[in-house]
């Protein structure tokens, strides 16, 4: 191996609560500098595993080694990991400022390193104006940029964040995915974000492991798990997919973009009749019935091409699609 | 409209409160200012007399001795009644009701009952003696009945619910990633509870402890079963004046400067818990 060593490496970690398996031997390596997107459904075991990165569970088997060291068992005050909650919880009774404050005066630094630090982190954040408020006078927007701000100050070797966007409304949200990942860059701290929207990995993430029933099912750019999903369930997961019953146990799988309407030149075609129309502004989605499949196919079309060849609901049309652009699951990896 | 009806529903409780409650207090108040007959009963002449000897030495030291021993057992339920609420609350959800049940079990019973029950195990040779003797303790049996010590054992125990209830719900209504929060940002446990979990349900506490102080220092069952005459507190004397000095005008007397004191007590005590922030429990998603 020619790579450096990981920041994080995970090593056989395993976690049950009573009966239920949380973790089950998940190893993961993490680099220097990251950006990773842990997602999952409910109840895949994502929460847990950030809980015991951050030190609120205790893995029952493995290995959590950060620089090389276990800090499996180190206690959450006593390791250089900060969280940033789902519920932000941020201290209702003290000020934008004191909420900031409050890691670097666990830390017992000086009072006007920490006064200096706190106003850097405040115009970072751009709440400059807020200092003196009461996280219950601030907008959600602005709550999640404190809890982000009252973690990163503390320049930990690794930021975890739950669902960071979750408790956002879809505008700011999209907003704010750009806004974190410019930050990763600017701190150079490794996030760690859990997530269960896969759009939100998808633009964020350097990378995606997608974890299902305690296990990691796949890890890779999000290029790879979105181009190159490994079993039925993550192409299912990550984005929309069409699936076709190919016979023998063998089900097909291609994306909506790669379909193609009255193709010139195709490995296959097949006819259809298009049943339902959405125009997306940046994209024309159609369903369209075939004889391939019970389900209607989705086919996305970008709007210069739907303007080419205009289709309206009713009408008959002809798809196609390449071989490079499919992928075979079969049922041993179909589930 | 609305008033009208929100009028009508309380109007009830307001007619039994002011038949109840601010005739015979007013009553109390007007008894105050006359003098007392000379084989007691009252004679309608104004005076000013019964209100000036209750700042006299002697009941000025009985109403502080009172006051120390209601502070002191508000202070040692405060400590005994979080404590075991903050155990409650961290206990898992299904288990906490029942034990909020055990907690307030005790309540069931009656007051003079409950407060017999210490006489049996404070005895001379009661069972806690006892105990000691089993263990193999020979010397003489410690008095421990009749002692201040008693009296405020008495009043812990008694109004120890009070202060679970009260500081049970902002402990359990806490959203425990706030801890949690703390935590991560490199606090001890102790400093965690020091700055952010007694802080958030400090309300509560004033609250518990309050309620402990204004019915203790009132309390005049358990200083005359358990403190057995050795000493008395205000209750006591106020108890004295009406039963047995035949004195009522003293006694409205004094019950008016306790009851202006409790009220005052109160009065802080709200002003001071509207005052701690807003949104003090809870996720801050609903602030």
């Amino acid at each position: 191996m020619t790579t450096p060593a990981p920041l994080l490496s995970l090593r056989g970690l395993s976690k049950s609560f009573g009966r239920v398996a949380a973790v089950r031997d998940l190893t993961l390596d993490v680099a220097g500098n990251e950006f990773f997107a842990l997602l999952g459904a409910s109840g895949s075991g994502k929460t847990t595993l950030l809980r015991m990165l951050a030190g609120f569970e205790t893995p029952d088997t493995g290995q959590i080694l950060l620089d090389g060291q276990d800090i499996a068992r180190v206690a959450p005050n006593r390791r250089p990991v900060n969280l940033m909650f789902q519920s932000y919880a941020l201290f209702p009774h003290m000020s934008v400022r004191a909420n900031i404050a409050y890691g670097l005066e666990m830390e017992r630094r000086p009072r006007a390193e920490i006064a200096d630090r706190v106003a850097g982190m405040l115009s970072v954040i751009e709440l400059d104006g807020l200092a003196d408020r009461r996280p219950d006078q601030l907008s959600g927007g602005q709550r999640q940029r404190v809890a982000l701000a009252r973690a990163l100050i503390k320049r930990p070797r690794l930021l975890l964040l739950d669902e960071p966007l979750g408790a956002l409304d879809k505008k700011l949200r999209a907003a704010m995915q750009l806004e974190l990942k410019r930050l990763q860059h600017e701190v150079g701290i490794t996030f760690i974000v859990v997530t269960h929207d896969q759009d939100e990995a998808l633009v964020m993430a350097d990378r995606i492991a997608i974890m299902k029933d305690g296990r990691l099912l796949q890890c890779g750019t999000p290029h790879e798990v979105y181009e190159h999903p490994v079993d039925r369930f993550a192409a299912d997961f990550i984005g929309v997919m069409n699936f076709i019953d190919a016979g023998g146990g063998r089900t097909l799988a291609i994306r909506p973009e790669r379909i193609r309407l009255f193709p010139d030149t195709a490995d296959t075609t097949t006819d259809g009749r298009v049943i339902a129309r959405a125009y997306h502004g940046l994209d024309l989605q159609l369903h369209v019935q075939t004889a391939l499949s019970p389900r209607p196919l989705l086919v996305r079309l970008t709007s210069d091409a739907a303007d080419r060849r205009p289709v309206a609901e009713g009408d008959a049309v002809t798809l196609g699609w390449n071989h490079a652009d499919t992928r075979t699951f079969t049922e041993e990896n179909a589930r | 409209m609305r008033q009208a009806k929100s009028l009508a529903l309380m109007a009830p409780a307001l007619a039994w409160l002011f038949a109840l409650m601010v005739v015979p207090c007013a009553l109390i108040l007007a008894l105050a200012f006359f003098r007392r007959g000379i084989y007691g009963g009252v004679e309608y002449t104004f005076t000013l007399e019964n209100l000036a000897l209750v700042f006299d030495p002697l009941y000025a030291g009985i109403f502080l001795h009172s006051a120390r021993i209601a502070g002191l057992a508000a202070l040692i339920a405060v400590i005994l009644g979080y404590s075991a609420a903050y155990a409650i609350a961290s206990m898992p959800r299904r288990y906490q009701p029942a034990l909020l049940f055990i907690a307030v079990l005790p309540f069931w019973s009656n007051y003079l009952i409950r407060t017999y029950a210490w006489i049996v195990l404070l005895n001379r040779e009661g069972l806690i003696t006892q105990g000691l003797r089993v263990l193999g303790y020979e010397g003489e049996a410690p008095s421990l009945l009749y002692t201040e010590g008693a009296v405020i054992t008495g009043l812990v125990y008694n109004y120890l619910p009070f202060v679970i209830l009260a500081t049970y719900a902002p402990l359990a209504r806490l959203n425990p990633e706030i801890a949690e929060a703390s935590r991560d940002l490199g606090a001890s446990g102790w400093t965690t509870f020091r700055r952010v979990t007694l802080p958030l349900t400090l309300p509560g506490v004033v609250a518990g402890g309050v309620f402990v102080f204004v019915l203790s220092i009132g309390n005049f069952v358990t200083p005359a079963l358990l403190g057995g005459g050795q000493f008395q507190m205000i209750g006591n004397v106020v108890y004295a004046q009406f039963l047995t000095a035949n004195d009522w005008p003293f006694g409205a007397a004094l019950s008016m400067v306790l009851i202006a004191l409790m009220t005052g007590l109160l009065m802080l005590q709200t002003l001071a818990s509207d005052r701690a922030t807003g949104g003090a429990t809870g996720g801050p998603q609903d602030g």
